[in-house]
């Protein structure tokens, strides 16, 4: 909101410049990747700083954040610039030298823009959105900043429970991100034009009364003498009592990124990808993603077809990823990459997707998939060990399918699978972790026999299990980090002690301490931002990674902090929650009905499966009425025309034409 | 059914040498960076590369004692199998546009006999003293030449190595506060950097909080004291640069239209 800098606001990289022939990987500061878009700054009357608030590695080939990158640059009237968390090497030479967190495009510092918005897919980044807030010279606390500093918003899966944050954001924006940045654009816009009335609280006041924006400084919580939330209410007139999430109609309508920006740097993906749907409504119950972008929308197989074709020959790169929640569930994934893989026949362009489905039906995909000849190793998530435990958490598939699909693949020629679980699920026992090796020793057995041969392998990655808010599972009590870890060294032992089969199984898994951390910050409240804070001015950056985590200074500060009011890590964790709790994020509303959810969890702790509404019919969750949305989904029975795939190949010409 | 075997390629029918140059804000591009741009430029620019046999099959291209990074090159080369013959020019200016600003193709050459890496036996580089008070630097660097060894160390993949920079030196010249010095090849390759290693250790006072600039300037045949062209048809110095010579101004204003001519 500072426009008297206007064209005035300089580029910071001659002073960057010198400090980064002293700092590891600088290429990652420069900016200037290919496709990136660099807006004078007078003629934009609205300026977007999109941050991620990890390594650029990671943050870059976030999705989310080149889509909102696409829709605000395409308005000539608003500006966006990227920023992402600089590592520890560089923030030490920029503190030393007086320089502020940067944009990658202008190189203009942070505090400078309109908003910053902020995209969090995981709740380790707290302490590095702090980082970032700090090395911008931005007042920490949302209350004591000034009408000239930045709206700090954040969106993301984060988003549905932003309480931890709550004194350090200005906002929070709930669902699809598209229509709520241009939403919040054109309301800085008018406020601009009518002479800021109000000052900055005016301009959140107009964000807030829309019902769709959250403004947690407007929302005063009260807790009872044994820690419990008594209520969230709304401190002053004009402010809803709950906040919507946006939720996007016609994703065909939407602009998608078709020139997205190219990276010098490596980064975790090299790859052009492409949003097919959006939503989920497997139910699986601990994935808060798929509950809360109800309900599903597709993009058509022409208009993927499309975007494929531009941003393969925009950008040179030779992998597509066509991205969802579970990509095998489009309604004409099958036309959609057969007709792709005839179209890069012979080229060098590879296809991938994410897929959940353990059956037949996968395998079809895997097949086509990989008809360049390429082979990665062949994936499924059964999720839960026990065929009981499969039901608790509504992944519904048989031991049986699984046999039946792993032997069709190792028939056709793949060698190695890899299967995704989970340790500390609600109502999970010894006996349920146990029974993945019993799975595992039976696809090594089919393997062999099938194929006929010893070199049969299966990976088994086992993750910890945190229940997360806006979920059945969040009235659950996550599992002590020494259950799960106790979990894992049975399995371990009983894999070992497979003498027939424990050589060809490979156990993956992490230590479960970091997930309590995660848990603490996922069903946290306001009191939790006091320990993020406190880990964060104890050095805490990076928590995402396990060089930087520490899991003693949490605990130690989470221990410290959170004796004010008589609680510590265990209340936010290990405790069950009944239905009449106070939950930190009740007034957010992800359109899922709250007796619904409840019922699931019940149906859970019952192991009672519920079928996915594009099959099985509604099953009442409540996300369609209360958004005054609707699945869409095709088949649209349309096609991708033939193509020499343009003058210019995204796969260069082969010689064996 | 048994897995496939991996497609075949056949050979390159055409081998191209290219000089490109790394500057500005790429020069914190490392090698790896630079292969990865090089080979989505190649294939948005629509040339017909030549691919090598496997389940992976990966362009044919060989770089050659790529530059560190943080450094820039106004010589860099590497060479280029395609699939169908192609007018080296067309190759040039179509690469130098699918490029990022700053990674620049200067030259594109049919490919003289031998392998490139045999003809890239020194290099030329400009070291920017400017940061050191005048005295300072011609001492340290009249100290550097008259020294029999000088050891300096750095870290390295393969852990804390020591070097003689000295041994490595041929040739050296002023140009203003630019120190242009010819480095022989030889293993373990000593940089640019371990010299300002050793003038620092010979010459404490010289110490500058910020590591100076540091340009290759040419990479070629070692000619005597001097710096060959690699890209020469033949072997005989037709052209060649000595360290004292070097038009390091013109060089760099006219690289973006034209490969820089090696100046005798
Ligand atoms: S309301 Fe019904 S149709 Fe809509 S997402 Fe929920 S279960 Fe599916």
């Amino acid at each position: 909101m500072t426009e008297p800098i206007d064209a005035g606001v300089p580029s910071l990289y001659s002073r960057l410049e010198p400090l980064l022939a002293q700092v590891t990987r600088p290429i990652q500061y420069v900016g200037g990747e290919q496709n990136s878009i660099l807006k004078p700054w007078a003629a934009a009357e609205a300026r977007w700083c999109l941050m991620y608030p990890d390594a650029y590695e990671v943050g870059q080939p976030n999705q989310g954040l080149a889509v909102l990158y696409e829709v605000l640059n395409q308005r000539d009237w608003i500006l966006a610039e990227r920023s992402f968390a600089v590592w520890p090497d560089l923030a030490r030479l920029m503190r030393r030298h007086g320089l502020p967190q940067f944009t990658l495009e202008g190189h203009r510092p942070v505090r400078a823009f309109d908003f910053i918005g902020v995209s969090l897919s995981t709740e380790l980044g707290y302490t590095n959105l702090l980082e970032a807030l700090d090395l911008a010279g931005l007042p920490l606390r949302a209350a004591d900043r000034s009408v000239d500093d930045p709206v700090v918003v954040v969106g993301g899966h984060v988003a549905s429970n932003p309480e931890p944050m709550a004194d350090f954001i200005d906002a929070a924006v709930l669902g699809d991100g598209e229509q709520a940045v241009l939403d919040l654009s054109a309301w800085l816009r008018q406020w601009k034009a009518a002479g800021r009335p109000g000052g900055r609280d005016g301009l959140l006041e107009r964000f807030a009364a829309s019902g769709q924006v959250y403004v947690p400084r407007f929302y005063s919580v009260s807790y009872a003498p044994a820690g419990p939330i008594v209520a969230v209410a709304p401190n002053r007139p004009g402010v809803p009592e709950r906040v919507r999430k946006y939720v996007l109609d016609d994703l065909d309508d939407w602009p998608h990124p078709v020139r997205p920006l190219v990276p010098l740097a490596e980064t975790v993906h090299e790859r052009y990808s492409v949003e097919i749907f959006r939503g989920c409504t497997r139910g699986c119950r601990f994935c808060q993603a798929g509950m809360i972008t109800r309900p599903v929308r597709e993009r058509s197989l022409d208009r993927i077809g499309l975007l494929v074709e531009r941003g393969l020959a925009a950008t040179g790169l030779d992998e597509v990823g066509l991205l969802s929640l579970s990509s095998a569930d489009h309604s004409e994934i099958a036309a959609l990459t057969q007709e792709l893989a005839d179209r890069y026949e012979g080229s060098q362009v590879s296809l991938s997707l994410p897929s959940t489905r353990v059956d037949a039906f996968n395998l079809e995909l895997a097949e086509q998939l990989s008809r360049n000849g390429r082979r990665t190793g062949l994936t499924f998530a059964p999720e839960g060990g026990s065929e009981r435990m499969r039901r608790v958490i509504n992944k519904n598939v048989s031991a049986d399918d699984l046999i039946a699909t792993v032997s069709a693949a190792f028939q056709a020629g793949w060698r190695q699978v890899k299967l995704y679980f989970m340790c500390g699920l609600p109502t999970e026992t010894d006996d349920d972790v146990l029974a993945i090796a019993d799975l595992a020793s039976r696809v090594i057995e089919v393997g062999r026999r099938v194929s006929g041969r010893r070199d049969i392998g299966c990976t088994l990655s086992v993750g910890a299990f945190v229940p997360k808010p806006q979920t059945p599972f969040q009235w659950a009590a996550q599992a002590d980090p020494q259950i799960v870890d106790h979990r894992l060294r049975l399995l371990r032992d009983a894999i070992r002690s497979d003498r027939r089969h424990g050589r060809a199984i490979s156990l993956r898994y992490h230590d479960g301490r970091p997930g309590l951390i995660e848990g603490l910050l996922a069903r946290g409240d306001r009191r939790v931002g006091q320990v993020v804070e406190a880990v964060w001015r104890d050095g805490g950056v990076f928590d995402g990674w396990s060089e930087h985590f520490s899991f003693e200074r949490w605990a130690d500060q989470a221990e410290r902090v959170l004796a004010r009011w008589g609680i510590d890590l265990d209340w936010f964790t290990t405790r069950p929650r009944d239905q009449g709790e106070v939950l930190p994020w009740d007034h957010l509303d992800v359109g899922l009905d709250q007796d619904w959810l409840w019922q699931d969890w019940q149906d859970a702790l019952d192991s009672q499966v519920v079928g996915d509404c594009r099959w099985a019919g509604c099953s009442d969750c409540g996300v369609c009425p209360e958004l005054a949305t609707q699945i869409e989904i095709g088949p649209t029975g349309r096609h991708l025309i033939p193509l020499t795939v343009g003058s210019k190949p995204p796969a260069a010409v082969r010689s064996d034409g | 059914m048994a897995r496939a075997q991996p497609p075949q390629q056949p050979p390159p029918v055409q081998r191209l040498l290219l000089r490109y140059a790394k500057r500005g804000r790429l020069r914190f591009a490392s090698h790896r960076d630079f292969a990865r741009a090089f080979e989505r430029a190649l294939r948005r620019a629509g040339l017909p590369m030549a691919y090598s046999s496997g389940f992976t099959p990966h362009p044919r291209i060989s770089y050659a004692n790529p530059a560190a990074t943080g450094a820039e090159s106004e010589a860099e080369y590497l060479e280029l199998g395609l699939a169908q013959v192609t007018d080296p020019a067309v190759v040039r200016t179509e690469l130098d546009q699918a490029l990022p600003d700053g990674f620049d193709v200067l030259r594109v050459v049919e490919r003289v006999a031998g392998p490139l890496a045999e003809r890239l036996q020194a290099s030329l580089w400009s070291v920017d003293l400017s940061a050191w008070p005048s005295p300072a630097r011609l001492s340290a660097v009249e100290r550097f030449e008259a020294a029999e060894q000088v050891w300096v160390s750095r870290l390295t993949k393969h852990g804390q190595r020591d070097f003689d920079a000295r041994s490595a030196m041929v040739s050296w010249s002023w140009r203003e506060a630019d120190w242009q010095v010819v480095l022989r090849h030889q293993v373990p390759l000593v940089r640019p950097d371990d010299l300002v290693s050793a003038l620092v250790q010979i010459e404490p006072s010289g110490q500058t909080p910020l590591p100076p600039r540091l340009l290759r300037l040419a990479q070629g045949p070692l000619l005597g004291r001097t710096v060959g062209d690699p890209l020469a048809p033949e072997d005989p110095p037709c052209e060649s640069m000595t360290a004292a010579g070097a038009e390091y101004g013109i060089m760099r204003a006219r690289s973006e239209t034209q490969p820089a001519p090696l100046l005798g």
